[in-house]
């Protein structure tokens, strides 16, 4: 009744069809929108990636002249912000997509049009900056954009940096929001938060860090937006603005930024490791505890990017001391890891290897952190390659190992069958190799007084061999990557099916048949423990050890029909309304008043359409 | 110090004579020794690395640079420990409880005694390094006192100024500093932030546009030339905004000085003169003039926006000392400044040939 009465408000009608390709542009499935987030942060690793190439080039010999100093520095800069925003963020936004509602059994994300339009804004968002490229320039004020050099450069790239990054930034508050919500509202019965998997609490926690981050980063971007399109002053100290303004917020979201992109990555490890230990995790409430605590702290040490600005001895003392600390929660789950493992029986998959590299990676990326915060030696570091070391070893040594590490795990689960283990052998160890022989010789760099962002560097520095052998490395991740795709398309031919449950795993999601269906759970599951879904396969002998259940525990999802599930349908409207924000953002660059109120109509009458359309397709949803 | 930490650490993996028959079992031992060996292999390629590089901090030469350099080793030595012991239990754990037939997983949660200790350890020892870290942040952030020599930095896209305030001295990208004598520098820039480190001589402090910012450092070793460097990306000649700092003794010094003081001399040869008057009075090819930018004592030139070249020929480089100062590269530099150094704002003239010359002869004679 209540759904005929939606139908008859709504004034357009809303498509239907779940399958064929243009299901994708109107598809509300959280699956199907995570693997599109994973399929373009995929596509912006590679470009990203072929910059870095590009970058690793320039520097493999002193004086090198393979890019002019003006592309150099659009590459390290379009490579930041690729990396960063275009591919860590969405990969883990892919995983936290398509496996939050798996993992605290519910059939969908709290807000389904919101997802899809999170992930169009992003899509739109990343064209947007890189058209960049073909107007006349991309961002190269590097991804940190210090002003006031940032509201000088001359070309449209720091235009394209300022909105482009709103842009992503909405993408990100959407999907944010959508999440907590999701995780607050809609867990299975029984799911009680410290029953929730630890994937999903700090799904949680990277949430919440970006609901009140992306807001920062947003004023400071509007008002460089303002600076360089609109006459304003903010950062301009000639007519009385601040520089340090601007790195003052910039850095109130970076360093939360940080946690945003590693908490995902501790997440997916500490599903994966106990999976291969055959043991529960060890300690989960101090991982958990940790990882809030690392979320509140995150926001009391952003000073320690500015040692060097000249804050004065009371501010850097202040932002040492809590810089310091911050480093007890993140080895609080080192130990956890490592304790995990501790007693297990190992078995050494594919996942399970790129989680033991997170754990070991991740090591020496927080002990060269902790060196940051020895402020007098920091004036020393910052701003030298032995930074840049230390930020690959914990964005690439750990987000992007623990993204691997997850995407091999769950691929089994989102398209019915295994990866090769052969190939994806190859691929960690190709990938491990790479990965220290690009980054390890840049902490030696960095100590040999190499600084960061130089497109060029005299003979006689003793800085020669690192770099060739670093340039070297660089080319052994491509071929690692190579690999994996290599991996991906063979094992898509030879299908070898996975079936429901093949790593003998703990959670939810692998209680569901493989690839999962459209409606995830035929019933929706009543949670009794921590890792329930292991519960219902073993239970404990006398002496400790699991012993299996043979009747109807594992795999206990009885039918695979349908029948009475009903999905959100298919909307135009997401798309259609991020649609505006490109157009409404080349209308402001070029100062054209019609692109702007086009854009802005678009996005006003998107949202309209959306509100007002039907809650259901035609012939769904009554019964 | 690194050198001894790493011949003790290379000596304890050698003292024990490596057996070749040890038993898997007794892996932990063998996987100690392997750890010491790496560790001190790693060090062995650190320290050898570090020879010929200018810029290596890790050599310190002034005693500001050498407290945070005692920091350093302090912290790595930690840093050190506690990689090996974080990744040995990795790798022991990795072999220890490798899936085997027969071996089933200890089924437990947790160990709160143990979580509890490892909470604390670690915070004990950040909290150890606490203590000195505030400690010498207070103590360079003091003005040192006594007999002291004060210099104004003016950083500029992209190069540096410096301005001898009690000695009327000023000079651009080379400076000159006597040993022994603290050296307190004001930090001032007009354009985008950028950042001074000389790394031998002390760690980086921001020039940030709008604040004057303060350092010191001290240099012991006369007859020195230090190289440095901008170190906050600064647009797209950040790479060649160089510095070099060169020590002499006091009585080095102070001649130094006493030729900088001078006005400038006035050339002699008759391809010079004319380059002098180019410089004072013709207008240029593609506009505007000399003297619009560039000061020379004694003279009318007394512009402020580009370089004083009060005693150019007395430099070994120019343009961010990026630049030997040979009649070659002067040259080359008059045809098209950006040309050869991206984002100068200096602009291409269109000097002829003759006019380059001219220019270059009487450059050459203002020593």
């Amino acid at each position: 009744m209540a759904v005929a009465a939606y139908r008859q408000r709504g004034l357009f009608a809303r498509p239907s069809a779940t399958s064929g390709w243009k299901s994708w542009f109107t598809t509300v499935d959280h699956k199907k929108i995570g693997i599109m987030y994973g399929v373009t942060a995929f596509f912006f690793f590679i470009i990203g990636g072929l910059e870095a190439i590009a970058v690793r080039l320039q520097l493999a010999q002193p004086n090198g002249d393979v890019l002019s100093n003006d592309l150099y520095n659009q590459f390290f800069t379009m490579h930041g912000l690729t990396m960063i925003f275009m591919v860590v963020m969405p990969m883990g936004v892919a995983l936290m997509n398509y496996f939050i509602p798996l993992m605290i059994g519910a059939r969908d994300v709290a807000f389904p049009r919101l997802n899809a339009f999170s992930y169009w804004v992003f899509l739109l968002g990343g064209i947007f900056i890189y058209s960049s490229f073909f107007l006349g320039g991309a961002p190269d004020g590097g991804w940190f954009g210090y002003a006031p050099l940032s509201r000088t450069l001359p070309s449209h790239g720091m235009d394209f940096y300022a909105i482009g990054l709103q842009i992503l930034g909405i993408a990100s508050l959407a999907g944010a929001i959508n999440f907590v919500v999701t995780i607050i509202n809609m867990r299975a019965p029984g799911m009680t938060l410290l029953r929730m998997p630890v994937f999903i609490w700090m799904s949680l926690v990277t949430s919440f860090l970006l609901v009140f981050a992306m807001p920062v980063l947003s004023i400071a971007l509007f008002q460089l937006m303002f600076d360089r399109l609109f006459e304003a002053n903010f950062f301009n100290p000639a007519a009385g603005g601040d520089p340090l303004l601007w790195q003052h917020l910039f850095w109130v979201f970076g360093h939360p930024e940080v946690y945003i992109l590693i908490l995902p990555a501790m997440g997916i490890v500490s599903e994966i490791i106990p999976v291969f230990s055959r043991k529960p995790l060890f300690g989960y409430a101090a991982i958990v505890f940790a990882g809030a605590a690392i979320g509140f702290m995150g926001w009391g040490v952003w000073a320690h990017h500015m040692f060097a600005v000249g804050l004065g001895p009371i501010a850097n003392s202040a932002f040492a001391l809590s810089t310091m600390f911050i480093a007890v929660p993140t080895g609080v789950k080192i130990f956890n890891w490592l304790g995990t493992m501790w007693g297990g029986s190992l078995r050494f998959t594919t996942p399970m290897l790129f989680a033991i590299g997170f754990v070991s990676m991740f090591v020496i990326g927080g002990l060269s952190g902790v060196s940051h915060s020895i402020v007098p030696h920091d004036a020393q570091q910052t701003d030298t390659y032995y930074i840049v070391a230390h930020f690959h070893y914990v964005l690439f040594g750990g987000a992007l190992f623990g993204v691997m590490a997850g995407i091999y795990y769950w691929w089994p689960k989102i398209f019915g069958h295994m990866l090769s283990e052969g190939l994806g052998k190859l691929n960690f160890w190709l990938w491990f190799i790479g990965f220290n022989l690009t980054f390890a010789p840049m902490h030696i760099l960095g100590l040999q007084g190499m600084p960061r962002r130089i497109a060029s560097y005299p003979d006689g520095m003793g800085w020669n061999m690192w770099n060739f052998v670093e340039t070297i490395g660089a080319f052994v991740i491509a071929v690692s990557v190579l690999v994996f795709l290599a991996n991906v398309a063979i094992s898509r031919r030879k299908k070898v099916e996975a079936g429901d449950d093949p790593w003998d795993a703990r959670t939810l999601e692998w209680s569901i048949p493989s690839p999962t269906p459209e409606y995830n759970f035929a019933r929706v599951p009543m949670v009794h423990a921590r890792d329930d879904f292991w519960h219902k396969k073993y239970i404990d002998t006398p002496d400790g050890e699991p012993s299996r259940v043979f009747a109807g525990g594992a795999n206990g999802h009885d039918e695979h029909e349908d029948h009475g599930v009903h999905l959100p349908s298919p909307s135009y409207f997401p798309l259609a309304a991020a649609f505006g924000l490109p157009v409404l953002s080349y209308g402001t660059i070029y100062h054209s008043v019609v692109g702007m109120i086009a854009g802005a109509l678009i996005l006003v009458l998107g949202l309209f359409a959306w509100a007002l359309e039907p809650q259901f397709a035609e012939g769904e949803g009554g019964h | 110090m690194l050198v001894q930490v790493q011949s003790y650490i290379f000596r304890a993996s050698m003292r024990r004579p490596s057996n070749l028959k040890v038993s898997a079992g007794r892996s932990p031992r063998l996987m100690k020794r392997a750890f010491f060996f790496a560790c001190s292999l790693s060090l062995f390629v650190l320290s050898a690395c570090a020879q010929d590089t200018p810029q290596g901090f890790l050599e310190p030469e002034g005693p500001i640079a050498r407290r945070a350099d005692q920091l350093w080793d302090v912290t790595f030595a930690i840093a050190v420990v506690i990689f090996v012991i974080v990744q040995g239990l990795l790798i022991f754990a990795i072999i220890r409880f490798r899936e085997r037939p027969g071996r089933e997983a200890r089924q437990f949660h947790g160990n709160t005694k143990v979580e509890i200790v490892l909470t604390v350890i670690p915070a004990l020892i950040l909290a150890g390094l606490a203590v000195p870290t505030v400690s010498t942040v207070m103590a360079l952030s003091k003005k040192p006192t006594g007999d002291i020599l004060e210099i104004k930095v003016l950083a500029r896209q992209f190069w540096w100024e410096y301005e001898y305030t009690d000695l009327g001295v000023i000079t651009a990208n080379e400076m000159h500093v006597p040993v022994d004598t603290p050296v307190y520098l004001t930090l001032e820039g007009d354009d985008v932030i950028h950042s001074f480190w000389i790394p031998k001589l002390t760690g980086k402090q921001d020039v940030v546009p709008g604040r004057t910012n303060n350092m010191q450092f001290e240099a012991e070793n006369a007859g020195e030339t230090y190289l440095g460097q901008c170190t906050e990306y600064c647009g797209l000649s950040h790479a060649n905004m160089r510095i070099r700092v060169y020590t002499h003794t006091q009585e080095e010094f102070d001649n130094w000085v006493a030729s900088q003081k001078e006005p400038a001399s006035r050339p002699t040869g008759a391809l010079a003169r004319e380059g002098e008057r180019i410089f004072m009075e013709e207008q240029l090819p593609a506009g505007g003039q000399c003297i619009n930018c560039h000061a020379i004592q004694g003279t009318d030139a007394q512009a402020r926006t580009g370089p004083d070249l009060t005693h150019f020929a007395a430099r070994e480089t120019f343009a961010g000392a990026i630049f030997q100062n040979s009649p070659d590269a002067l040259g080359a530099w008059l045809r098209d400044p950006p040309g050869v150094k991206p984002g100068s704002l200096m602009p291409d003239y269109g000097l002829s040939e003759e006019q380059i010359e001219a220019l270059v002869a009487y450059l050459r004679s203002l020593d």
